[in-house]
């Protein structure tokens, strides 16, 4: 059985949307910021890989043909970012302030951190790029020299933990208007941040996919000059 | 067939991202540059929004389920972090949390005040 399973090539594929259907029913049932739908789909599939005897490579392997779509589907981003266009012109100056101040904030704290907890350059190159979206802090944690395994891991936590704790923060700090609430997603914690700010409206996934395109160029920028520093 | 044009659209975007990110030497993802390619089809009106109306909302829905995957993967990245995995966690939640903070905050705040000083304008020449 367990061998049908691991050669299939669509097990996988079924146990990733089976897992983040259920944990969207989970977070109907109970609305807690725990119950966020990709950590609960993530611990399903572990849980069940794991009992039905599958290896994560074969999941991987399986599971691919999902990550196919991630390009496209950022592409997508460009549809709200066209319908908000008024808003996002008149609110400009806010939205860059806020996105040019949180990653001076992300990278500032990294590299105080690094300093601080003595880490190695390769460890400190590998999590200075941890806030922007998973193919650009890649490219720059590699092009210094990052071990990509770290960064990869760093930055899809930094996701999952800005949707996981990001309403609480808002709602902790008034933070109550939507573009300010996309900004904080969009620049805190990339693509995984905006498909949950896009939950809360248009135009909140808007600024988000607006924040993560400039907080992304800005880290690009100042990285060369940033990972010589330690 | 409306569906299959839309999805053909989005893969011409895709592709030409693609090509951008082949020919240019920047650590720019493919998809960045696609997602500013359709933006600018768009605003130019090159292309009408009805045009990937359906498969633009469809693919923004689902798109958590593509994390999914790549989180599961962090069960092999383990051994390259957990001699320093405490610094690491710590290092991870205050920098998003620091970063979540001062972005919102700063937007907000700004954007509030520009509300506040346009209302006062208007009640001026309102007055006047």
């Amino acid at each position: 059985m367990s061998e049908i399973l691991q050669e299939s090539n669509f097990f996988a594929v079924m146990l990733t949307i089976f897992s983040y259907e259920t944990a969207l029913l989970l977070k109907r049932k109970w609305d807690s910021p725990l119950c966020n739908p990709i950590l609960l789909a993530v611990v399903q599939v572990i849980i069940i890989t794991k009992l039905v005897g599958i290896s994560n490579e074969n999941y991987q392997n399986g599971a691919g043909y999902l990550e196919y779509f991630l390009t496209p589907a950022t592409v997508c981003l460009a549809v709200p970012l066209y319908d908000q266009l008024k808003i996002l012109k008149r609110d400009m100056v806010g939205i860059l302030a806020g996105v040019l101040c949180g990653t001076a904030t992300s990278l500032g704290v990294i590299v105080l951190l690094a300093v601080l907890f003595k880490l190695d350059h390769t460890l400190y190159v590998s999590l200075l790029p941890k806030s922007i979206t998973t193919a650009m802090g890649l490219a720059l944690s590699e092009s210094s020299g990052g071990i990509a395994g770290v960064t990869t891991a760093a930055i899809i936590v930094t996701g999952i933990l800005g949707s996981l704790l990001g309403t609480s923060i808002c709602k902790l700090l008034k933070i109550n208007h939507p573009i300010a609430y996309g900004v904080a997603f969009g620049t805190a914690s990339h693509v995984i941040g905006t498909a949950k700010a896009s939950e809360q409206s248009q135009l909140a996934g808007a600024v988000s996919s607006l924040s993560l395109v400039v907080a992304g160029i800005v880290t690009a920028v100042v990285f060369p000059m940033l990972s010589s520093l330690h | 067939m409306k569906y299959l044009k839309q999805f053909c659209i989005l893969l011409f975007f895709s592709f030409a991202g693609e090509m951008i990110h082949h020919v240019v030497p920047l650590p720019v993802p493919a998809a960045i540059y696609g997602l500013l390619l359709l933006f600018i089809a768009l605003c130019t009106r090159i292309l009408h929004r009805d045009s990937v109306r359906e498969i633009c909302d469809f693919f923004i829905v689902i798109m958590p389920v593509m994390f999914v995957a790549p989180a599961v993967n962090l069960v092999d990245y383990w051994g390259g972090i957990t001699p320093n995995l405490g610094q690491i966690t710590l290092l991870i939640v205050t920098t998003t949390l620091g970063t979540f903070a001062v972005s919102g905050t700063v937007t907000q705040v700004i954007i509030r005040y520009r509300e506040r000083r346009k209302n006062r304008n208007e009640r001026d020449i309102a007055r006047k």
